[in-house]
C-alpha cells in the first residue's frame, strides 16, 4: 500500500499533531521508508495463525485480576489537580470547545 | 556506613553529570537525609538511580520529554515502593530517550547521555542514564525499562549487566506506558548478585497491574552457583551473520567456547522468524504508543501550549511543541497502522507474526535451557551518526526486540572490550520465568572471566 504526503498530513491530523510544513517534509520520506520496510511481513503466509495478544506467558494469560469490592483510598480532587496546567474551582479548565 | 555510601554516590553523580549528563535530577539533601532513617531490609542504605519514566514521590518524572517537564507524580510505582520498603536510597532520576523511544539516548529533550568509555559516543538507549550511572560507578544498581532492548542494549554499550525479566514478572504500575504489551522494568548492576537481590525485591504479583503473573518469586541469590555442567545452551548461528561487527561476533563466539569448556552442551537452534522481528516490533510498539501517548493533551498534567483559544487547537499545539521528532514519528506510524482500512494489513498481520516468533522460542526451548546472541550488533557508535536515519537506528535492536515480542527474559552480560576499548556484551535469552538460569549462566561466566576493566570517566 503506497503511502504519500497527503496521507501523512491526514495521519498527523488523526494523531492531533500540528506539524510544520518543514517537519512534514522530513517525516514523509522517513515514514514511507519504514512502512516499506515493515511490508516485508507480507512474504509470510499467516492464513491460519492466531494473532498474539500481548507478551503474555501461559501463567500471565490466566492471571486472575479479580479483587474484593472494597473501599480503598484514592488520590482525591486536590491532589489530582495539583499538576494541572489550568485548574479552576476543583476542575480541569480547558479552552472553549465550540 | 550507609550515610557515607549515599553521600559518596550523590557527590559522584553531581561531579560526573557535567561530563555524562546521566542524571536529570539529583536529590542531594533528601537522599542523605533518608540514608539516616531508611527502613531496614535486604537493600538497606544502597544508593540506586531510577530512570525518569518511573514514578517516585517527591521527584520529577519527565520521561525525557518537554511535555512532562517537571511533572511530579502523586504516587510511587510499585517497584519503587518495594525498593524503598527494602531500605534502598533513591539518589536521583536518570536521563533517557523521550518516552523510552530510542537506542542512543539522543532523543532526550535534555541532551544525550555520554558513554563513560568514550564521551563522544552514545550510551545506548533508551535507559542510557541508568546504564552510564552504573558503569561510571556512581551507583551499584539502577532501574530502567525495556520495551525493545532499552535495558539490555545500553547495558551492553556501557559494559554492565542488564536484565529484562519475563513479561509479568515486575509490576508496570507507575511506569509511564510506552507499549504496554512489551514494557517491563529492568535492572542494571555490575555484580550478578546485585541483579539477583534487586529482582527478588521488586518482582511479584501486584493488584495494581493485572498483567503481573501469580508465579512465586524464588530466591534468586540462591540460584547462583558456578556449576554449568549439563546446561544446554542454544546457538542460533544464523544470527551471527551479516550486519554484526567482526569483533562482536568473535567475542560472543569465545563466550560460547567458554560455556562448552565449562561443561555446558552447545545446541544449534533456529529462530526462523527472527528476521521479521524489527518489522513486527515497529508496528506493535508504535500502535500501542500512539494510543498510550494520547493522554498527553495539556489538560490534566504537564505542558500546555499558550495562545490556543480553541480546545482542539490547544491539543495540537501542545503536542506539537511538547513532543520531540522521534515521538511524533512513532505516534504517526502507530496512528497510520491502526487507521481505518489498514488495521488488518499491518497491526493484525504483525500480531500474527508475533505468534510465529513466540512459537520459534517455544520450539527452541524444547532443545535448550537458554539461547546466546550478541546484545547489540556493534559497540557504542559516535553521537550523531544515526540521528537522521531512523530505520538504521531501529536495526540496533535486532537481537533484543524478540524477547519483548515473545515475553521471555533476557540478560546482557559484559564480555570484553573492542580494539577501541569499547565494551561488548552477549545476551542470554531463556524460557518464561528462567531468570535463575540466566543469572546462574552469567555468574558462572563472570566468576571465571571477571570484567574488571574500568571506564575512563568514573567515580
Amino acid at each position: 500500500m503506497p503511502i504519500n504526503e497527503s496521507d501523512i498530513a491526514k495521519v498527523a491530523q488523526l494523531a492531533h499533531l500540528e506539524l510544520a510544513p518543514a517537519e512534514l517534509k522530513i517525516f514523509g520520506p522517513q515514514i514511507v521508508e519504514i512502512v516499506n520496510y515493515v511490508e516485508q511481513l507480507n512474504e509470510l503466509d499467516t492464513t491460519n495463525v492466531e494473532p498474539a495478544i500481548g507478551g503474555f506467558t501461559p501463567e500471565g494469560a490466566k492471571t486472575d485480576s479479580e479483587r474484593r469490592d472494597e473501599l480503598v483510598p484514592s488520590l482525591g480532587q486536590e491532589k489530582a489537580l495539583e499538576e494541572a496546567p489550568d485548574p479552576a474551582e476543583g476542575h480541569f479548565r480547558v479552552p472553549k470547545v465550540l | 556506613m550507609s550515610r557515607q555510601t549515599v553521600e559518596a554516590a550523590v557527590k559522584a553523580a553531581d561531579k560526573l553529570n557535567e561530563t555524562l549528563n546521566a542524571f536529570l535530577y539529583i536529590d542531594r539533601e533528601g537522599a542523605i537525609k533518608r540514608a539516616e532513617t531508611s527502613s531496614s531490609g535486604p537493600l538497606t542504605g544502597i544508593p540506586v538511580a531510577i530512570k525518569d519514566n518511573l514514578c517516585v514521590v517527591g521527584m520529577q518524572a519527565s520521561c525525557g520529554s518537554r511535555i512532562l517537564g517537571s511533572y511530579h507524580p502523586p504516587y510511587n510505582a510499585t517497584v519503587i515502593q518495594r525498593l524503598l520498603d527494602a531500605g534502598a536510597i533513591i539518589i536521583g532520576k536518570t536521563n533517557c530517550d523521550e518516552f523510552a523511544m530510542g537506542s542512543s539516548n539522543e532523543n532526550s529533550a535534555f541532551g544525550p547521555v555520554k558513554n563513560p568509555w568514550d564521551i563522544k559516543r552514545v550510551s545506548g538507549g533508551s535507559s542510557g542514564g541508568s546504564a552510564a550511572a552504573v558503569a561510571a560507578g556512581i551507583v551499584p544498581v539502577a532501574l530502567g525499562s525495556d520495551t525493545g532492548g532499552s535495558v539490555r542494549q545500553p547495558a551492553s554499550l556501557c559494559g554492565v549487566l542488564g536484565l529484562k525479566p519475563t513479561y509479568g514478572r515486575n509490576s508496570r504500575y507507575g511506569l509511564v506506558a510506552f507499549a504496554s504489551s512489551l514494557d517491563q522494568v529492568g535492572i542494571f548492576a555490575r555484580e550478578v548478585a546485585d541483579v539477583a537481590r534487586v529482582l527478588g525485591v521488586i518482582a511479584g504479583r501486584d493488584t495494581h497491574d493485572a498483567t503481573t503473573a501469580n508465579v512465586p518469586v524464588p530466591n534468586y541469590v540462591e540460584s547462583l552457583s558456578g556449576d554449568l555442567k549439563g546446561l544446554r545452551l542454544g546457538f542460533p548461528s544464523a544470527l551471527f551473520g551479516k550486519g554484526v561487527d567482526d569483533e562482536v561476533a568473535k567475542s560472543v563466539k569465545d563466550v560460547v567456547e567458554f560455556y562448552r569448556e565449562s561443561g555446558a552442551e552447545i545446541v544449534d537452534v533456529e529462530l526462523p522468524h527472527a528476521g521479521y522481528a524489527i518489522a513486527v516490533y515497529y508496528i506493535i510498539a508504535t500502535a500501542e504508543a500512539s494510543s498510550n501517548l494520547a493522554r498527553f493533551d495539556g489538560v490534566r498534567y504537564g505542558f500546555r501550549a499558550e495562545d490556543a483559544p480553541e480546545l482542539r487547537q490547544m491539543y495540537r499545539k501542545t503536542r506539537e511543541e511538547g513532543f520531540g521528532p522521534e515521538v511524533k514519528r512513532r505516534i504517526m506510524l502507530g496512528t497510520y497502522v491502526l487507521s481505518a482500512g489498514y488495521y488488518d494489513a499491518y497491526y493484525r498481520k504483525a500480531q500474527q507474526v508475533r505468534t510465529l516468533i513466540k512459537q520459534d522460542f517455544l520450539n527452541a526451548f524444547k532443545q535448550c535451557d537458554a539461547i546466546i546472541t550478541p546484545t547489540s550488533p556493534t559497540p557504542a557508535f559516535p553521537i550523531g551518526e544515526k540521528v537522521d536515519d531512523p530505520l538504521a537506528m531501529y536495526l540496533n535492536d535486532v537481537y533484543t526486540v524478540t524477547a519483548n515480542l515473545a515475553g521471555v527474559p533476557g540478560l546482557s552480560v559484559p564480555c570484553g572490550l573492542s580494539s577501541d576499548r569499547l565494551p561488548i556484551g552477549f545476551q542470554l535469552l531463556g524460557p518464561y520465568w528462567s531468570e535463575p538460569t540466566l543469572l546462574k549462566l552469567a555468574d558462572g561466566y563472570l566468576k571465571a572471566r571477571p570484567f574488571t576493566e574500568l571506564p575512563p570517566v568514573r567515580a
